[in-house]
């Protein structure tokens, strides 16, 4: 009989990613309500030294291989130990982050597996002993409710909307052998080309500030620039101005860009087109800033302001330099 | 070289998406029915590799009688032939039901490479490309924006949180595209026109073998919670006073800044 909540937790360069200490928390909770135990896998080179720190999270064990193969992350040495690991202990529940990582692995584990998975949940809740997992489609212009009938019932969560709530356990590490053959690792990383930028990831930040066709042109968003270094902000864009070439695609928040959801996003000279607004309407708390009063992002938007943005902005880069002072 | 490409038809991105009012599913009506962007990019990759190196590119696709449409646009920017899975026992399969019976088709015929688009933007779920890898026994590099083909082998580029990486994967793989691979080209209209001859060989569940009982299941359809409705702030003040007013907001009532 399946038993138990785990998460396939994530470390880069030997620290944690948030999401790991999100899923921690996340599966606390469901595990408490079945009366179960959480436990992490943990893959990486060098890394058993971090692993109990999974403890402060909810995390009664965490099974952890140990590896050189395994550092950097690569789809087939991961799913190989991740697999294996939970074939061995038969958990009924398996959440993953649905981060870059934890996107690419999860399908590969489906496949290992043959189970269901729930991708990119905004919520997740135990209903008779079961999984159910609440998660945006086409791009949450509808939210659907899935139920899996395999084990592990598998989901992935939405980096930054569950909380990281510290519920001090054991964390206790169990060594295993992720039997890696050197036969099945396909892939190699050959370079890993970090952004020095120090701009937090779109999809992580805490404050997005976006501009659109209103920003005029790519010197438009020097302005918005400014205002995401006051407020430690990511840049994002609309489709229109990554279209026109202002810029980059990486920056593009929509239903073909990033889904991003902040504790505040700022959207500047931005309508709202029903492919923008999918991307972002998870965040808690929208402020559009446009000269159009009729503009469909009002209606998203918890604080609007009717005006031009090239006023209004520079502005509210000083109040909130001054308040932050 | 055999290229392999799979395609999804989904609705438009300007589509309003309704639930049926039993929750069961999406109001079909009205919508606007194209070929899922990213896939667009996985066929226009599939395309240039032919181009430079020769071979036939195969398109595969799941999907209803009216998803013939989105397999004749991929034959008419230049695909060779195509295979359309049509069985309505597959309505509302899910990720693993889909790849199942993409990976049966796609068994049958020669593969050094495949691509699927990194996700479909109507379940958004962006699995089957990893689990159809991984019932091929093939690798996988996932949301590639850059691919280069080194012979036996492609090299990619693949972004993720803060950092770009640059990753070697030998052939057969499975590629997923996203946006910034390339520019899909627009269908030729002699393009159009020879598409209607290009061979489509359509299977059922029975013809692969693959039977429908999914693991995850979609119990119930919601519209997204409402948001109530937001406040204007100082309507009638000054750039300076609205700024300020906005700044005190985000401070004090809604604590985010």
């Amino acid at each position: 009989m399946a038993k138990g909540v785990w998460i396939v937790a994530e470390q880069r360069d030997g620290a944690f990613r948030k999401i790991s200490y999100e899923l921690a928390s996340t599966a606390r909770k469901l595990a408490d309500q079945l009366g179960e135990e959480v436990c992490a896998v943990l893959c990486g080179s060098g890394i058993e030294g971090i692993a109990g720190q999974l403890g402060k999270y909810g995390v009664d064990k965490v099974f952890v291989a140990d590896n050189p193969a395994l550092e950097p992350y690569t789809t087939d040495a991961h799913a190989l130990a991740v697999a294996k690991v939970v074939k061995e202990n038969d958990p009924a529940i398996l959440l993953l982050g649905a981060s870059t990582q934890g996107k690419d692995l999860s399908g590969r584990l489906v496949g290992k597996l043959a189970t269901g998975l729930a991708t990119d949940c905004t919520d997740v809740k135990i209903a008779d002993g079961k999984l159910l997992a609440i998660r945006p489609m086409y791009a949450g212009k509808c939210f659907g409710e899935i139920a899996i009938s395999s084990f592990p019932q598998m989901a992935t969560l939405r980096p930054n909307v569950f909380a990281a709530v510290e519920t001090p356990k054991a964390g206790a590490v169990v060594k295993f052998d992720p039997a890696l053959d050197a036969g099945q690792l396909k892939t190699k990383v050959l370079e890993i080309q970090k952004d020095t930028s120090g701009k937090v990831d779109l999809t992580e930040a805490n404050i997005v500030v976006s501009g659109g066709r209103g920003m005029k042109g790519p010197e438009g968003y020097a302005i918005l620039e400014e205002l995401a270094a006051v407020l430690g902000a990511t840049v994002g864009a609309s489709r229109a101005a990554v279209d026109a070439g202002w810029r980059p695609q990486t920056d593009q928040v929509g239903q073909t860009g990033k889904i991003v959801s902040p504790n505040l996003y700022i959207a500047c000279g931005i309508s709202g087109a029903i492919q923008h607004l999918a991307g972002m309407s998870s965040s808690k708390f929208i402020v559009a800033i446009n000269k159009d009063a009729e503009a469909p992002i009002f209606t998203k938007a918890d604080y609007g302001v009717v005006d031009d943005l090239f006023k209004v902005v520079p502005e509210f880069t000083k109040e909130c330099k001054k308040l932050l002072a | 070289m055999n290229i392999v490409a799979c395609v999804k038809q989904v609705p438009d991105t300007e589509a309003q998406i309704r639930v049926k009012p039993d929750g069961s599913g999406i109001e079909e009506g009205g919508i606007k029915w194209v070929m899922n962007p990213y896939d667009e990019f996985g066929v226009e990759e599939a395309l240039r590799l032919k181009e430079k190196n020769g071979g036939e590119v195969t398109i595969v696709c799941l999907g209803p009688a009216r998803a013939m449409e989105t397999i004749r646009t991929a034959l008419a920017m230049g695909a060779d032939k195509g295979i359309h899975i049509n069985d309505p026992v597959f309505d509302g399969a899910d990720a693993f039901t889909t790849a199942s019976a993409l990976a049966a088709a796609i068994k049958g015929i020669p593969h050094d490479i495949i691509f699927c688009g990194q996700r479909a933007i109507d379940d958004d779920s962006a699995q089957v490309g990893a689990i159809l890898a991984d019932l091929l026994g093939i690798p996988q590099v996932t949301v590639v924006t850059k691919l280069e083909f080194a012979g036996s082998a492609v090299k990619v580029i693949r972004p993720i949180e803060g950092a770009q990486l640059l990753i070697e994967c030998p052939l057969p793989c499975l590629v997923t595209a996203q946006k910034g691979l390339n520019e899909p080209r627009y269908a030729s209209l002699p393009g159009i026109m020879k598409a209607k001859k290009k061979p489509v060989d359509v299977k059922n569940a029975a013809a692969l073998g693959v039977s429908a009982d999914g693991k995850a299941k979609v119990v119930r359809f919601v519209p997204p919670p409402a948001r109530a409705a937001g406040k204007i702030v100082c309507a009638d003040g000054t750039p300076e006073g609205k700024a300020a007013e906005l700044a005190k907001l985000l401070r004090e009532e809604a604590k985010v800044i």
